[in-house]
């Protein structure tokens, strides 16, 4: 299997599963073991642009019990004999093996997954966002010990930030980072902005002004009530990502209002 | 059944609560870290080749890098 697969570097591992339950796209060439019209075909295919059931096969790391998957699209793109070509966007942890041996119990006459491309992990995709293949790294890494022009750095490497760029953000004041990198709850006053979509209990990354990546946190307020209300937490901490000491310790200010 | 929008298409806006200033001694912004902090929190969009796993792809990347920590974003293996 080929594709977008995400690498984090030391320290940016604490993101990593902002990546493992983020949505994906693939490129799949699913083989017919039976001759079916193309019309069919598209049918069914759009049949599974749904909630889907899946058991994990047996060569896997998850519990093997039954869980429901989201298929968000499938695109026919062509097919050329009994091979099938199409583009899927879907919830992580959706095995397309399972799918294309499902879509072919549908047809009637059996399928398997014949090769997959996977075009896009989270927010990372082909296109844009440095993609880069296993020369690339070489070849840059090389430039970068020759020069040590940091510039060189940016053709390869993205800041950790960038995986999160699914996540709905809060800013906060730096009067607040501290304490939140020591664990503390995010209470309403250090709120600088708050991004729509969020409902109580989504996961929410927590920013500097600068940009930097705090924390990711649980919301426990969705965001209107974040925006309106002038006291208590307003999220819960999951995982720390900037190191103590990074921003001075004020735990006693309180910004005026 | 309607489709569903992916996650990557859906629009956040921003609502600003509060001002505030943001002092240039501490933390930087992400572009402009050094060098060691930038690799440290750095992330690779890498275009996985056939052949070796994506364990061997992250483990090789590591060595190359010379870096003490590796993870990697979702298995992709047959």
């Amino acid at each position: 299997m080929t594709g977008v697969l995400p690498i984090t570097l030391e320290d940016s591992t604490k993101v990593v599963q902002a990546f493992l339950y983020s949505g994906k796209e693939y490129v799949c060439v699913m083989k017919l073991h039976g001759d079916v019209g193309e019309t069919r075909v598209r049918r069914v295919l759009a049949e599974f642009e749904d909630e889907i059931y899946q058991r994990p096969p047996l060569r896997s790391s998850v519990k093997r019990q039954i869980r429901t998957r989201r298929i968000y699209y499938i695109n026919y793109l062509e097919a050329d004999g009994r091979n099938v070509l199409f583009r899927v966007g879907c919830e992580g942890g959706t095995y397309i093996r399972k799918l294309c041996f499902d879509v072919g119990e549908v047809l009637g006459v059996g399928a398997h997954m014949q090769e997959l491309r996977r075009t896009r992990a989270g927010p990372f995709s082909e296109d844009g966002q440095t993609h880069v293949t296993l020369h690339d790294l070489a070849y840059y890494f090389n430039e970068w010990r020759e020069k040590q022009d940091p510039n060189i750095l940016r053709e390869f490497i993205q800041p950790m930030e960038s995986a999160l760029a699914l996540i709905p953000k809060l800013v906060v004041r730096d009067s607040a980072v501290d304490a939140l990198c020591h664990g503390a709850n995010l209470t309403a006053p250090g709120v600088l902005s708050v991004e729509s979509h969020i409902e109580k209990g989504s996961i929410v990354a927590l920013f500097t002004l600068k940009g930097e990546a705090i924390a990711l946190g649980k919301a426990v307020l969705p965001t209107e009530e974040i925006l309106n209300t002038n006291r208590g937490t307003v999220a819960t901490l999951e995982r720390v990502l900037m190191p103590r000491g990074t921003y001075p310790k004020i735990w006693k200010s309180v910004p005026k209002q | 059944m309607p489709r569903t929008v992916p996650p990557w298409e859906i629009k956040h806006e921003v609502y600003i609560k509060a001002e505030d200033e943001t002092d240039p001694k501490y933390g930087h912004i992400p572009l402009e870290r050094p060098p060691t902090e930038f690799i440290r929190y750095g992330v690779i969009n890498l275009n996985k080749p056939a052949g070796p796993t994506s364990h061997e792809v992250a483990a090789w990347t590591k060595k190359l890098l010379q870096l003490e920590v590796i993870g990697h974003g979702g298995t992709l293996e047959a």
